[in-house]
């Protein structure tokens, strides 16, 4: 098809976008918590730096985390992280589509799936810190 | 029948107007009208010069679609009524540039769609003698993805296009994925090559209000997701096992 040549109407993406409707600002806010992963990551690349040069500095390094400041943070990270993972989890029969022997597992299935291989890895990480 | 209903229109005049305004028009509030019948309304008895595409009123040739009060909608399928007590704002299809009035430009849109080669592609010469089989379960898998009527709206919900207007979008790669998933087609290579590009799948990031405005529940944003699946899961196995005979 060829392009009318006369002057056609664009009009213009507003910087703001994402606020002008919910599931935008939900999609934002998914992005964007993605943040809090990496936040989680950081202090876990530290916290094995601190591991490996001793005692001494494992040691300052868990009273750094004591810090008002960074108990903050990790609560900020932290419900910034639930959001992201249920977000994320809840999208997964989107990408995923199963069928065994010409039957299709459902969505509801899948999502469930997911949370309990969450659940069962939580609580296997929160037995070995037990320990 | 005294009940009325205030539409404000958008208009644009590429002959005259240097920017778009909004016009109102008052139409009678009737039960079984949809929006389109209050702008067939308006056409016929109220202002001639307002242009906008329809065709079937009947959700199936999909070129009614049009923002109503911000949402992508078929205009034959929504009702008058939802609106009460109004005003209804209608404008044109999001994303895309504007013609005149109603009527965007779907050029653009037209040249994506040839990109993915939406048709079976055989790789065997010549042709077979006879039909190729699909069993019930086979035409499911794609079935879906078929459903598609080229009414954009899709592109017009879906941000991404707003902000890179190149990205090939969501209807496009459903129907790549119609053929992809087609027991009888061989073209999953082809379109890979088109598709996992700058502009391709990858451009998606999965707001998702594809699938959500969708009149008839194609879910593109499904479509998309799935093909970056079988792309990545496809480029693992090419590193892992190079030796292998993927052909598709």
């Amino acid at each position: 098809m060829e392009k009318p040549t006369f002057k056609l109407y664009q009009k213009k993406m507003p910087v703001l976008w994402w606020a002008k409707r919910l599931s935008h600002l939900h999609f934002i806010l998914r992005e964007l918590t993605s943040l809090s992963v990496g936040f989680f990551a950081v202090v876990g690349i530290f916290y094995l730096r601190a591991l490996s040069k001793g005692a001494e500095a494992y040691e300052s390094f868990l009273s750094i985390l004591q810090s008002p400041v960074m108990i903050v943070a990790h609560l900020i990270a932290f419900s910034g992280l639930l959001f992201h993972s249920v977000t994320w989890l809840n999208l997964a029969p989107k990408a995923m589509k199963l069928k065994i022997n010409d039957y299709k597992i459902s969505g509801g299935w899948i999502v469930a799936g997911n949370y309990v291989a969450w659940l069962l890895l939580s609580l296997w990480m929160i037995l070995i810190f037990i320990q | 029948m005294s009940e009325r209903i205030s539409l404000e229109v958008f208009r644009y005049n590429p002959e005259s107007d240097t920017g778009p305004e909004f016009q109102q028009y008052e139409v009678p509030l009737r039960k079984d009208w949809v929006i389109l019948d209050a702008l067939n309304h308006i056409k016929d008895q109220l202002d001639g010069t307002l242009s906008y595409r329809w065709s079937c009123r009947m959700g199936v040739c999909g070129s009614c679609g049009m923002m109503v009060n911000g949402k992508p909608v078929l205009t034959c399928a929504t009702f008058l009524e939802k609106f009460m007590p109004g005003p209804v704002r209608v404008e044109p299809l999001e994303n895309f540039p504007v013609i005149r009035d109603l009527v965007i430009d779907m050029s653009d849109f037209l040249e994506k769609l040839k990109t993915v080669k939406p048709w079976i592609i055989r790789e065997e010469e010549p042709e077979p003698e006879r039909e190729l089989l699909q069993t019930p379960s086979q035409l499911a898998d794609y079935t879906q993805y078929s459903m598609c009527i080229n009414c954009m709206l899709c592109y017009a919900a879906c941000p991404i296009i707003g902000l890179e207007p190149d990205f090939v979008g969501p209807a496009a790669i459903a129907l790549a994925q119609r053929y992809n998933l087609d027991n009888r087609d061989q073209g999953n290579k082809e379109r890979r090559e088109a598709l996992n590009q700058e502009h391709g799948m990858w451009q998606c990031t999965f707001v998702g209000d594809c699938s959500v405005v969708c009149p008839k529940n194609v879910d593109p944003a499904g479509a998309i997701q799935r093909y970056k699946v079988d792309t990545a899961s496809h480029w693992w196995k090419n590193l892992l096992l190079p030796w292998g005979t993927d052909k598709h």
